[in-house]
């Protein structure tokens, strides 16, 4: 959803996220739903200054996001809120599950399909009975025992079981009926440390503010994705909103508030190592991936949308390798590298730690403060051969070498280190032309305003003369390992004395154009798997449709008693669509919920699909259609006039999840990685799936390890923007907040005579740091599962560099990764906390 | 998201220069000389990002100072000063270990947050204190110092009842808010007011926030939160002494004092007839005494 649409919601949870700290411009619309009445709440273990202008404020410890929002779910059903009208026909709450289907209520907190031995599922007894649902990921591929591709083949055969009646013992609402049932308002009590009252106040209020004429929202960041369940909390709150029918509706929905520094382009075209651009899977040597021929065979979905990929993928493989890209080497698909494995952000660190990884580049990031257990990123590289480092201002890790904590503890001296360090100066956004992609898909063009200072370069100069230096290597030298660089077209302009390549050319190539004509096409429609088409990102198409329309460039809004979706303003992916799935917006008939939650209908005069909004369905289809399954229907052929969730294989939310989640189709509270307690539902104590990499410096504490008795949760801050540098270099920021501090719940600083201002050393297996003291009401102690428990919190965004300085609080905590993404848990860790200051060598 | 009629003038992300009237659509207002302007500034709305102070040193090309950890919630900056002409003030009211925060009336009830500035007095003290007229009302009804007449005599300091003035320790003489002068002449929206995302900061013509505060305070009322009142509005606390209405007033919702506001401000040249004649009289009594006492031993 739009951030602007926030404005229109009736109730607004903010949860796993502190938005008015971290996106204070978007928390605008916030406080203008405010304005018309919403009621807003937020949920989180800190009392902030989100909180401070919230109607309802529920305290939970850190990690227990599922546990709460999994109650509310159960609420939802025990009290039948849930909106009748809207799930049966639009979710899979009436699909009939594989009789095999074990729920973790039945067996101590884990799904069916366990295997002990690769600590994996298997998820063969997850799917529809007797289908095989390939998954809406990226990944489309599942793991089971069935063939992949037979059965998969199965989704256009018939139409997909279900009971709607759902009296059914193996429906999706049966299970979810026992799955969700002991997540009573007192277990949720005793698990968050959430008052009972607090928590059904929440509830009441998402209820009432949901149905026809009321629609709810979700504001979400990484205090949800930090934490090894990560991708299962935003499971609950899609399968809350997907009960309430708020999805695809004006002011509803779920809203991963990113777009600091473009991460949404960078999830986008992708700094991902999993994904080839706009969510194309990557090939992978452990997957039937050996030929372009294999690979589209396992990873196209028969039914639904994703139908289209082989289009979207032979069109990449154009735009990369343009003439090189020929039908007998399918269309350059040998060139691609294949995935040998996790190789994310921590793997990668622990392989420069080990020896294996030689050089790294490093741009536009600072994991020396901003990655997990910093002394080991620094030992990772301590070893490395080379490495690059662009950024606008010195940073931590360009001097690690020199001022790092392995050389303050003595475990290292400069001398130690044979790591070569390139620094190279780069602009900042301001400096070059270009592109942001902003949380709700809002691709927005920025123009350069100044030159960037001295030698600094844009990021784009940086890639595009390095790329042209490595082909000019590659051609002279005429190895066969270089095939793939001498292949790939490169032929960007350039313009001016520092030869800037344009964006606006890679802007066009993304959208895609006609081969070999390069003619702009208008829309991903109109691609095509004969290579006579290439798009740099399918999903992007539409941005710019002909040679001198750049639509990202567009700063049209609505007027004041237009629509209020601003389709003039930029551009949206897909097809300058603003809602996805809006097609809910409206009954089954086509006709919008209510007036006042308008956005798009069925105009039968007219035979199409027409609305405020982009509509995100076969602009013909009527609601009246049905597939003709004697015909075998593949792609959108398959998915009726009532099933607005194009991208999924059934057309329908999936309130159950059969495909694509390692860690199980409905989520389950699993303790963090460390936790002071026992896992109060099941006897699985953490997330099964979770990946854990013991090496040396990345120790994990026990459960209820009495060495680390309280629970430590990191933070960012207003006025130091992410990794923290191009603020603390700043004077006007840095003096807003100038020094590391540590939030300490009061009762916890009487027992230790601690006084605010006073240094404080919090410590971890991983190292200790000092920190001042700021104690405070805003944090208060936890009755959970009878245990009294103290929540800490430490702003992560300093370091020895510029103004603002303090030690890095990233040197406390592990690696560890959800099993879905590999993301690390910053959230909720374990610690010790003493007063004084750490020993002299490590102050020094 | 409501916008200005005027914005879809510019439909493309690059401008050639400056707009015309660009407070127009920023602040929905046209800045013209003769009338008076001021800011409404509603700590109800208030998320203490802190932007206001960013941007107004950086328009002002104000130094930082006062690098420090305060441990006075999340206020760094203190107090405002030469170099500091908005100043956000956090006050922590949180219950303690059980009570706790869950329970809370709605609008910001746990911790206040305001952002402080000069008031600009419709009755300026410092205005009067000033002996070489560096102080002046502007064409826009703001009170501003002119630097190149301002010669650091200091009177203004304590002439001013809520503390604002101060004498740089650079050049030596008294700065504070503008009401971003400058940028009024040219059109602008003053910068703390534009970057504000909530519109805690709101500037306007002064007759038209005041009707727009007093509606919101009714609105408050009406959302349960009683405590909600105006500081600075006429017949208003703040808007005492004399001083007028205030032209940067405030929407509070606890006691004056809690945001370090005099509940009852007064002007200092109220008080100098009544000390002259004091001290007058205690010069004559001298005088009287030594005359007796001289005339005694002649």
């Amino acid at each position: 959803m739009s951030l602007w649409e926030l404005a229109n919601s009736d109730c607004i949870v903010v949860m796993g996220s502190n938005m008015a700290e971290n996106h204070p411009v978007g928390f605008r619309f916030v406080v203008q739903a405010k304005d018309r009445g919403a009621t807003i709440i937020h949920v989180d273990p800190r009392f902030t200054r989100t909180s401070a202008l919230a109607d309802i404020y529920a305290p939970i410890r850190s990690g227990s996001d599922i546990a709460f929002l999994n109650g509310i779910i159960r609420y939802i059903l025990v009290n039948n809120a849930w909106f009748r009208d809207f799930v049966l026909p639009y979710t899979n709450i009436a699909t009939i599950i594989d009789p095999r289907f074990a729920d973790t209520s039945e067996a101590e907190g884990l799904f069916s399909g366990w295997d002990e031995e690769t600590k994996s599922y298997k998820q063969d007894s997850w799917q529809y009975k007797g289908e095989l649902m390939p998954s809406p990921l990226a990944e489309h591929h599942v793991p089971t025992d069935m063939p992949f591709v037979t059965h998969a083949k199965r989704m256009s055969k018939q139409p997909h079981p279900e009971d709607r009646t759902l009296q059914h013992p193996n429906c999706v609402y049966q299970i979810m009926l026992r799955h969700f049932d002991r997540y009573t308002p007192e277990m949720v009590e005793a698990a968050t440390g959430c008052p009972q009252a607090t928590f059904l106040r929440v509830c009441e209020s998402l209820v009432r503010n949901s149905g026809r004429e009321r629609t709810g929202a979700f504001c979400y960041a990484v205090g949800w994705t930090h934490h090894s369940v990560g991708v299962q909390i935003i499971r609950a709150a899609s399968i809350i909103q997907g009960l309430l029918g708020n999805v695809g509706r004006r002011g509803a929905g779920i809203l991963a508030l990113r777009g600091h520094c473009s991460i949404q382009g960078s999830t986008d075209i992708p700094t991902l190592y999993d994904m080839l651009p706009t969510y194309l899977p990557q090939p992978s040597v452990d997957q039937p991936h050996r030929t372009l021929k294999d690979f589209l065979a396992v990873e196209t979905v028969p039914t639904g949308w994703w139908h289209n990929f082989p289009k979207y993928m032979v069109s990449l493989l154009r735009a990369w390798y343009g003439d090189a890209a020929t039908k007998s080497n399918e269309w350059g698909y040998g060139y691609l590298p294949k995935l040998t494995g996790d190789h994310s952000q921590q793997t990668t660190t622990l392989m420069m730690a080990d020896g294996v990884v030689k050089g790294l580049f490093v741009l536009g990031q600072n994991p020396v403060v901003g990655a997990v257990n910093t002394t080991v990123v620094q030992r990772g590289m301590a070893k490395l051969d080379w490495m690059v480092v662009r950024d606008f201002a010195m940073t931590e890790t360009a001097e690690f070498w020199k001022a790092g904590t392995l050389v303050r503890s003595g475990e290292m001296t400069p001398s130690d280190i044979g790591t070569e360090v390139f620094y190279l100066p780069s602009a900042m956004a301001a400096e070059k032309d270009g592109t942001l992609t902003n949380t709700n898909r809002l691709v927005q063009w920025h123009d350069k305003v100044c030159e960037a200072p001295g030698d600094s370069r844009s990021d784009l100069w940086f890639m595009y003369h390095l790329g042209r230096r490595l082909k000019e290597m590659a051609a002279k030298r005429n190895d066969e390992r270089d095939a793939a660089l001498r292949a790939l077209t490169w032929d960007y302009p350039v313009r001016g004395d520092e030869a800037e390549p344009d964006p606006e050319a890679v802007l066009r190539e993304i959208n895609g154009y006609t081969w070999p004509q390069r003619i702009q096409i208008g829309s991903y429609q109109e691609l095509k798997d004969d290579g006579s088409t290439a798009c740099g990102g399918w999903l992007y198409s539409g941005i710019f449709p002909s040679a001198d329309h750049n639509q990202s460039r567009a700063r049209i809004p609505d007027a004041p008693d237009g629509p209020q979706t601003h389709l003039g303003w930029a551009f949206a992916w897909p097809s300058n669509r603003r809602e996805l799935y809006n097609r809910a917006s409206a009954d089954p008939d086509g006709k919008p919920w209510s007036e006042r939650k308008r956005l798009v209908w069925w105009d039968e005069a007219e035979g199409k699909w027409k609305g405020d909004d982009v509509p995100d369905f076969v602009e013909t289809k009527r609601p009246d259609f049905r597939p003709d399954w004697s015909k075998s229907p593949s792609g959108m052929d398959a998915i009726s006039g009532t099933e607005p969730f194009i991208m999924i294989p059934d057309g329908k939310l999936s309130l159950f999840v059969p495909s694509g989640l390692p860690d199980g189709p409905l989520p389950a509270h699993y303790e963090p990685v460390e936790s002071p307690v026992r896992n109060p539902f099941y006897a699985q104590q953490d997330n099964p799936g979770l990946k854990r990499w013991p090496h040396p410096g990345n120790e994990y504490h026990e459960v209820g390890d009495p060495r680390f008795p309280h629970i430590l949760t990191t933070f960012r801050l207003t006025e130091l923007h992410c990794g923290g540098i191009a603020t603390r270099a700043m004077p006007h920021t840095a003096e807003l907040q100038p020094e590391l501090f540590v939030e300490i719940p009061r009762e916890l600083a009487e027992t230790l005579d601690v006084s605010t201002r006073d240094w404080v050393v919090l410590s971890t297996l991983r190292g200790e740091i000092e920190a001042r003291a700021m104690v405070t009401d805003r944090l208060r102690p936890f009755a959970v599962n009878g245990h009294r428990v103290f929540q800490i919190g430490i702003p992560w965004v300093f370091g020895w560099e510029g103004y603002a300085r303090g030690d890095s609080a990233n040197v406390l905590l592990s690696m560890s990764g959800d099993p879905s993404t590999s993301m690390h848990t910053t959230k909720a860790a374990t610690c010790n906390l003493r007063k004084g200051r750490t020993a002299p060598a490590a102050s020094a | 998201m409501q916008v200005h009629a005027r914005a879809r003038d510019y439909p493309q992300s690059q401008f050639g220069g400056v707009l015309p009237h660009e407070a127009e659509l920023t602040a929905g207002v046209r800045i013209q000389p003769g009338r008076s302007y001021g800011f409404f500034t509603d700590t109800t709305r208030c998320i203490g990002c802190k932007a206001c102070e960013v941007a107004c040193k950086e328009w002002n090309n104000l130094p930082a100072d006062n690098v420090g950890l305060t441990g006075m919630s999340y206020d760094n900056t203190g107090a405002l000063s030469a170099n500091t002409w908005r100043h956000v003030a956090f006050v922590e009211k949180i219950a303690g270990p059980g009570g706790g925060p869950a329970e809370m009336p709605p609008y910001q009830s746990q911790w206040l947050m305001m952002s402080d500035l000069c008031k600009h007095c419709h009755n300026p003290p410092c205005l009067e204190a000033c002996p070489t007229g560096a102080l002046f009302k502007t064409e826009f009804d703001t009170v501003v110092v002119q630097q190149d007449i301002c010669n650091g005599c200091g009177y203004c300091v304590p002439a001013c009842p809520f503390g604002v003035v101060e004498l740089s320790e650079t050049d030596g003489k008294a700065h504070k808010c503008t009401l971003c002068y400058d940028r009024l002449k040219g059109g602008l929206e003053p910068a703390c007011a534009k970057s504000c995302p909530t519109d805690s900061i709101q500037f306007g013509e002064i007759a038209d926030l005041q009707s727009r505060a007093a509606e919101r305070v009714e609105q408050l009322h009406g959302l349960g939160v009683a405590s909600a009142y105006l500081y600075g509005a006429p017949g208003s606390p703040g808007a005492t002494g004399d001083l007028g209405h205030l032209n940067a007033f405030f929407l509070l919702t606890d006691a004056p004092e809690v945001y370090n506001l005099p509940r009852a401000p007064t002007r200092a040249s109220n008080r100098v007839r009544p000390s002259l004649a004091t001290g007058l009289a205690t010069m004559a009594g001298f005088a009287l005494a030594a005359i007796a006492l001289l005339g005694r031993r002649a």
